[in-house]
């Protein structure tokens, strides 16, 4: 049987599945039920500082985009952190943190950027035995017109030093959680190592409108007319928030760097994914919310039961396998040669892929065939581009099949080069590498 | 608990009236709001949709689903009226699983389409429901139409011609509009009055006057609408009943299943309607199912479908004869009747011969069964009666027995276009009726007017 026990900065929890800071751990009601149900840890939903709470608004607090079935594709979210009394929190943290000692609790925090907030918060977090702090540096609403959240974590000169007052004032490990609002998520991780933080936690919620309503011309959701960006997470957002945790993982500046996943993990294998892509452990929210915390014990099942599969005896043996085969587009070799094949018991006919080939990429899928319906690769036309595996409705009825080297690619007439070849020493790349003469 | 269900004879009453109310409710209910979101969006917006050229009047299906799923109900149905003014009444009527839905790459991969029929009840309720009317008239042309037949075809025809501006007239044998769709349909198929709200929709475009009580031959001659109108429509549909060809075909008891099944439409109290103890219904097709499945729902005890050649060759489609066994009506084949029996002048049985394949040929096998039966439906099929057209002018032409026209409609008199079942080569569908119906509409236009242009 696979070990799924997680060791995350020395925070110990029983699977790697964490719920991330969010409204399903503002309290130890939640909490509680969470752990009942089988998460491994929770981020307890972020802190501010001592004095009267945040408030929220009284409206919607969520938008959504739906897919097929209405089922649930993203979230957009304008909560901020929590709207309770710093000193209930505090004690109810320390309260499920004595009674749930195997489970790691990590509290994220968020006070104002000034040293003295942190040096007050610090100790009265430290006392309740939480296992770490999270510093918020990616809530992008709210907050952050008031100078905290994503406001500190654009600029990386704030990240850092932020990181490291907590660094200098506290014994607790230090997670630094990042906001994709950015333009290169490199700069802003290694602001947090140059800082000396334990680890990233990545991503926090994009800016987003979900909706606007057409009769009142109100984005949505809507707080009495009016409508503010909010942050977006879920299934959508899980490839942008795969992509940062990738660069982050093969930067050789943080390459090494503990990561904790984050954006739209929702099952077994996205979480499998994330740690394929080196993420350390991961943290779920939203998909909690949609269906509740029991589907915890579908990702340790299925978390298990593919490492079973395929071998792996802990979670060491797949956290950062996939990241070395993350590279630039430049060294992808272009010798390589791959044609859509469409299994012909499998195909239902639907046309989709001739019609997708045939108006908006490149004419190699036919419609008809000796006057019957019937879809296939012209292999002369096919770039092996993969619009049609991705918008044919049966899983596995068209794949992509190299062609093995010395095999002839009837599009360029020319046999399969064995060769590993990239764009740096393509013959039409004017800034090609020529091999010394 | 009525006790009139083991009433001997032909008897009404058999149910209570709740029974009655339940049994000939709606056979597929509407698909709610919610229900059509699911379903629409199982679609898959297939290229070159299999289910498009599954259907006789080539509606747009997945286009008219999209628009549901994304919330334009009213564009949904404008895409289905755009080709098929009777799509509410198809909707209902249509052998889908012989159709569009047999078809649907749903039912290839999963045995489960997309339930094309039920979704576009729903788009083209809601238009309905809210009375919106998509066509306007062109200008008028000046031109008037004789549509002799105000069934699915004929409607077709008088709408899509009254849009073209042409004034339209109709001349409908029966008290009603709607041919089959309001004498020949199954009750449970066609509830709430449905074909003459259809009936009302199509007509309030303007420009079309149906007169009742004129019938061809009776009331009026071919020849006098050739000579008062521009153009004439012929949607007559099938006036004859095919004989059984058994001995004691005229005793008391036995009955034409079309006959039988307008009557039940026609009834305003179900519990009037007298049907027999032990039924026994002759044919295996839609019309045999019909009847068959309502003597059961009316209360008979049993009900027999005796259909001479095999399951495979039914006309009934398999949906049809599920039916059928589901409401607990006996499907039996290779029988063909031979002979009445009666007690007091009354049906007291029927006597069958089964048959078999002789080469190609059906023929009887000597060997003999005889099923009790108060009540014998005839359903094998019905013919047209050519006597009443050619009573007086040209004659027109025919082929095996129906009007012989072209792919436009057309026949063999210069200003006279049929469609519908009276034609030959037809379906014998609701859904090519008003194909057909719309198409001949299209010629005539085209031959009364320069290019398409008054």
């Amino acid at each position: 049987m696979a070990d799924i026990r997680n060791n995350f900065v020395g925070i110990k929890s029983p699977n790697p599945f964490w719920l991330a800071s969010a409204p399903p751990t503002d309290k130890a009601y939640n909490v509680i039920r969470a752990f009942k149900a089988g998460w491994g840890g929770v981020v307890w939903k972020t802190l501010g500082e001592e004095g009267p709470p945040v408030v929220n608004v009284n409206g919607p607090r969520y938008g959504a985009i739906w897919g097929a079935d209405r089922r649930l594709l993203g979230l957009n979210n304008i909560e901020l952190i929590t709207d309770r009394d710093l000193q209930v929190n505090l004690r109810e943290i320390k309260q499920v943190k004595k009674d749930w000692p195997d489970r790691a609790i990590v509290v994220s925090l968020m006070v104002p950027c000034v040293e003295d907030a942190w040096k007050a918060i610090l100790p009265v977090v430290e006392d309740t035995e939480a296992d770490g702090i999270e510093l918020n540096f990616g809530c992008p609403h709210g907050m952050s017109e008031r100078g905290m959240g994503a406001a500190v974590g654009q600029v990386p000169e704030y990240i850092e030093m932020v990181v490291r007052w907590c660094k200098q004032n506290t014994r607790m490990p230090v997670i630094t959680k990042l906001t994709p609002n950015i333009t290169d998520v490199r700069k802003p991780a290694r602001a947090a190592h140059a800082g000396g933080t334990d680890a990233v936690s990545l991503i926090n919620t994009i800016n987003s409108i979900t909706g606007v309503d057409l009769d009142s011309f109100a984005p949505q959701p809507t707080i009495d007319g009016k409508g503010s960006h909010g942050g977006y997470c879920g299934p959508a957002v899980k490839p942008i928030a795969m992509n940062m945790v990738a660069e982050i993982a093969r930067d050789p500046e943080t390459h090494g760097l503990p990561i904790s996943g984050i954006g739209g993990i929702t099952t077994w294998r996205d979480a499998a994914e994330f740690m394929a892509l080196g993420a350390g452990n991961v943290q779920v929210c939203t998909a909690a919310m949609t269906y509740g915390f029991k589907i915890v014990q579908e990702m340790i099942a299925g978390l298990e039961n593919w490492m079973d599969e395929k071998g792996h005896a802990s979670l060491s043996d797949i956290i950062g396998r996939a990241t070395p085969n993350v590279t630039d587009w430049q060294y992808l070799n272009l010798n390589y040669v791959a044609k859509a094949h469409i299994d012909q018991d499998a195909c239902i006919k639907c046309g989709r892929c001739h019609i997708a080939c045939e108006d908006t990429s490149h004419q190699a899928i036919t419609s008809m065939v000796d006057g019957a319906r019937h879809f296939e690769v012209i292999e002369a036309e096919c770039v092996g581009c993969n619009l049609c595996v991705n918008v044919c409705p049966v899983e596995g009825c068209i794949t992509m099949e190299p062609l093995a080297a010395g095999a002839m690619d009837e599009r360029t007439g020319k046999p399969v080069s064995p060769i590993y070849a990239n764009w740096t020493t393509h013959p039409n790349n004017p800034m090609a590498k020529v091999a010394a003469e | 608990m009525a006790t009139g269900h083991f009433i001997e004879g032909i008897a009404g009453g058999r149910l209570s009236s709740e029974q009655y109310a339940d049994n000939f409710s709606d056979l597929h209910p509407p698909l709610d709001h919610h229900e059509a979101l699911v379903e629409s969006d199982r679609c898959y917006f297939c290229y070159d949709a299999p289910c498009m050229n599954a259907c006789p009047t080539s509606i747009d299906i997945p286009l008219f689903i999209r628009q549901i799923a994304t919330g334009n109900p009213l564009g949904s149905a404008k895409t289905i009226f755009d080709q098929n003014i009777l799509g509410g009444m198809c909707a209902r009527v249509c052998p889908t699983e012989t159709l569009c839905e047999e078809v649907c790459v749903r039912e290839v991969a999963e045995g489960k389409p997309v339930q094309i029929g039920r979704l576009q009840r729903y788009a083209t309720d809601v238009a309905m429901s809210e009375e919106k009317q998509f066509y306007k008239r062109a200008e008028a042309t000046g031109k008037s139409i004789a549509v002799v037949g105000a069934g699915p075809a004929g409607l077709a025809a008088a709408h899509r011609l009254a849009r073209h501006g042409h004034e339209v007239t109709i001349l409908e044998a029966r008290p009603k509009a709607g041919g089959l769709n309001e004498y020949g349909i199954a009750a449970y198929k066609s509830v709430d009055d449905f074909a003459q709200a259809e009936v009302d929709y199509v007509t309030a475009i303007g420009g079309i006057d149906i007169q009742n009580g004129k019938a061809l031959g009776r009331d009026f001659q071919l020849a006098d609408l050739m000579r008062n109108y521009d153009a004439v429509f012929l949607g007559l549909g099938l006036g004859g009943v095919n004989a059984l060809r058994a001995d004691g075909e005229d005793t008391d008891g036995v009955a034409n299943a079309v006959e039988f099944i307008s009557e039940l439409r026609q009834a305003s109290d179900l519990s009037s309607l007298p049907v027999g103890r032990r039924v026994v219904v002759i044919g295996g097709g839609m019309t045999a199912i019909d009847a068959a499945v309502q003597s059961k729902l009316l209360g008979a005890e049993e009900v027999t479908v005796c259909y001479r050649r095999g399951q495979e060759h039914m006309n009934a489609s398999g949906f049809e004869q599920d039916l059928a066994a589901a409401n607990g009506v006996t499907i039996r084949h290779w029988l063909q009747p031979k002979r009445v029996l009666a007690e007091n002048g009354k049906v007291s049985a029927i006597e069958l011969e089964y048959t078999a394949m002789n080469g190609d040929k059906l023929a009887g096998t000597g060997e003999r069964l005889t099923l009790v039966a108060d009540q014998v439906f005839k359903a094998i099929g019905q013919s047209f009666v050519p006597a009443h057209l050619n009573g007086s002018g040209e004659q027109i032409d025919l082929e095996g027995g129906r009007i012989r026209v072209d792919a436009e409609g057309r026949t063999s008199l210069a200003k006279v276009w049929a469609g519908g079942d009276c034609i030959f080569g037809g379906d014998d569908l609701t859904v090519s009726a008003v194909a057909q119906g719309r198409d001949a509409a299209e010629s005539i236009h085209r031959a009364l007017t320069s290019n398409g242009r008054a």
